[in-house]
């Protein structure tokens, strides 16, 4: 192997600085969150206590991301993929715009978009307080992806002849749609689905106006324990929340990756 | 089981306002294998999916199958099978997978699926392929997988749009011997479109030439050939070489000499022919005298480009051995039988 230059050596250097510069943080919290006592450091002794205590204090926030998480991914598939196959079928400059207005969730803050649907509906009682709210404003903010991510898939195949050749073939609009189109477009709704998983349980901006007393998320809850509780109880819960996270991140990438050209039998034949 | 189609008055103006087809008439009796052909734009694919039912004709315009308005009927229940230029074959099936998807979304019994499936591989002899991938085909083996999957239902009419175009010119060769073996034995209704001259005389047994969204002509490829009705058609199909010139004491005066005339009508005319139609011949007992511009070594001939004898440059061919070069003096018999005279 030839030698390395001295220019390697410091871009070596210069990345692994970068990179403890950001895990440094991330490491004292892991270990400020099983620590029996941070101020003393680990000498202090290694505990399990602080998670415990997370989980009788706040599992009920774990439990509510986890369904709202569940609950936008299936409001977002079920809105989202019909959503991106209309814009991929029909042309002209409406979809091209409709295209365009989706990412404006993501653009405006969060806190703006909360406030909008406060002010919209924040009369209504029983919706205001129920994690309904939270969902509505969680699929506002996530759709986008969903489509943008199918849509990606979609624009990349040649649908309408593929469509075609299945009509001529006596397909119904089910059978092709359920039949050809999805399966084509799996690894657009596989990847789109990781990110509003993702999303969802991360998402703190816009949760935290929608949120009640009675309706707090992880993220919602973590500031909460930061701002009021000891630092190892919430150090404790943001080990919590990487290990939900996490798993998810590598599904993102994972997914993200180019299909190996493996010789799949076909499941349907 | 194969039908006649007959297309009435059928016109199509897409939303853009584009009239993209004719008012057009025509009568495809069963079984026969009808090619249109034309250049690119004239409309040949339109017509092809008013066939199919991908598209509909302009209120007044109506598709028959066998004496049945098939108009209003939708090509999921038109039964007709497609190939596409692009395969357009699902990439999420295997090569079996695909083939069988027609008769699945007809609900056939998987055994009777199982068996059509068997043999419609080994028709396009792709058996050893059943469980590939359709990404990992060739060109020339994803048409013949289409092929297999639009017969697989056996439908009433096969119309292929420009299978062979996207396939290099050995494998176009060889599939289209055996699409044409393929139609022969099936005797099935087809319509095949494409642009290309040679492959529509190969199949057809009648070509239509179109132009503009009309038809131009419509005959048998040896009809098309050495009966063309316009210079459109003479000229699109295979090569036409022009002579202008001035017909005087029954001979054709033109630049380079003097061919004799058998026409009618006399003064000024431009005339067609052939290339095959002249022959190169000694100095001496030539009509007319040209000279060499170019000259082609195509291994069993030569084509020779010349100029001098008309105004424009006349394709030549022979098969002599001789070394042509640019600049050297040619004298050409032209058979007079082979002079046209078309005015449109
Ligand atoms: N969906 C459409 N909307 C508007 N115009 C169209 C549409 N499809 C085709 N056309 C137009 O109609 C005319 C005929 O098109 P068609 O595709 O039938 O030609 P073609 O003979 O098949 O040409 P090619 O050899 O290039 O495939 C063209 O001018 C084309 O631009
Ligand atoms: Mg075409």
């Amino acid at each position: 192997m030839a030698r390395r230059g001295r220019g390697f050596w410091a871009q070596l250097a210069f990345t692994v600085l970068v990179a403890a510069f950001l895990i440094v943080p991330v490491a004292m919290s892991i270990t400020a969150g099983i620590t029996a006592n941070f101020f003393q450091g680990v000498k202090s002794g290694l505990t399990t206590r602080w998670i415990a205590e997370v989980w009788r204090l706040y599992r009920d926030t774990i439990f509510l991301s986890m369904t709202i998480a569940l609950a936008t991914l299936v409001v977002d598939l079920a809105i989202g993929v019909p959503a991106a196959y209309v814009l991929a079928r029909w042309r002209g400059w409406l979809p091209r715009l409709v295209e365009e207005a989706l990412v404006l969730p993501i653009a405006i803050p969060g806190l703006a978009t909360a406030l909008a649907l406060i002010l919209a509906y924040g009369t209504w009682r029983e919706f205001r307080t129920s994690w309904v709210f939270i969902l509505v404003g969680h699929v506002l903010f996530t759709l986008p992806f969903m489509v943008r991510a199918v849509l990606a898939v979609l624009s990349s195949i040649d649908l309408p002849t593929l469509e075609e050749g299945a009509r001529s073939l006596g397909a119904s609009f089910r059978q092709r749609f359920f039949g050809v189109v999805l399966p084509n477009v799996r690894a657009g709704i596989l990847a789109g689905a990781l990110m509003v998983v993702t999303l969802s349980i991360g998402e703190f901006n816009m949760t935290w106006m929608l949120h009640t007393p009675l309706t707090k998320t992880l993220p919602v809850g973590l500031a909460d324990s930061y701002a009021s509780m000891r630092l190892e109880i919430g150090s404790a819960y943001t080990v919590m929340f990487f290990f939900m996270i996490i798993p998810l991140l590598i599904g993102i990438q994972l997914a993200a990756r180019p299909r190996k050209p493996a010789t799949l039998r076909d499941e349907a034949a | 089981m194969s039908v006649a189609i007959k297309l009435v008055s059928c016109a199509k103006t897409f939303a853009d306002g584009t009239r993209a087809v004719g008012p057009l008439d025509l009568e495809i009796p069963p079984g026969e294998t009808i090619v249109f052909l034309g250049p690119s734009g004239c409309g040949k694919t339109t017509t092809l999916r008013l066939i199919a039912g991908l598209e509909s004709p302009n209120p007044g315009g109506r598709v028959l199958f066998d004496e049945a308005d098939v108009t209003e009927i939708s090509i999921e229940r038109r039964n007709v099978g497609m190939v596409f230029q692009s395969y357009a074959l699902f990439p999420n099936m295997t090569v079996g997978g695909n083939v069988e998807y027609g008769l699945r979304v007809r609900k056939l019994p998987a055994a009777a699926r199982a068996a059509r499936v068997e043999e419609m591989l080994g028709m396009m002899k792709i058996g050893e392929l059943r469980h590939r991938r359709v990404d990992q085909l060739s060109g020339g083996q994803k048409q013949r997988v289409a092929l297999a999957r639009a017969l697989a239902p056996q439908p009433r009419v096969l119309l292929l749009d420009e299978p062979l175009t996207a396939l290099d010119a050995k494998l176009r060769d060889a599939l289209r011997v055996e699409i044409d073996a393929l139609l022969r034995r099936l005797r099935m209704t087809a319509v095949y479109v494409t642009h290309d001259q040679a492959e529509a005389m190969a199949l057809g047994d009648r070509i239509v030439v179109m132009s503009q969204g009309q038809v131009a002509q419509v005959g048998r490829p040896r009809d098309i050939y050495f009966a063309p009705q316009s210079r459109f058609v003479a000229e699109f199909v295979g090569t036409m070489n022009r002579l202008h010139g001035v017909v005087r004491n029954g001979h054709l005066e033109v630049m380079g000499g003097r061919v004799p005339w058998r026409g009618r009508g006399g003064g000024e005319v431009e005339v067609l022919f052939r290339p095959e139609r002249a022959a190169i011949v000694e100095a001496g007992a030539g009509q007319v005298k040209g000279r060499v511009a170019t000259s082609f070594f195509l291994g069993d001939r030569t084509r020779l480009l010349v100029e001098g004898v008309s105004s424009g440059t006349l394709v030549v061919e022979t098969t002599d051995r001789r070394d042509w070069e640019p600049g050297q003096d040619v004298h050409l018999v032209i058979d007079p039988d082979a002079l046209l005279t078309l005015d449109r």
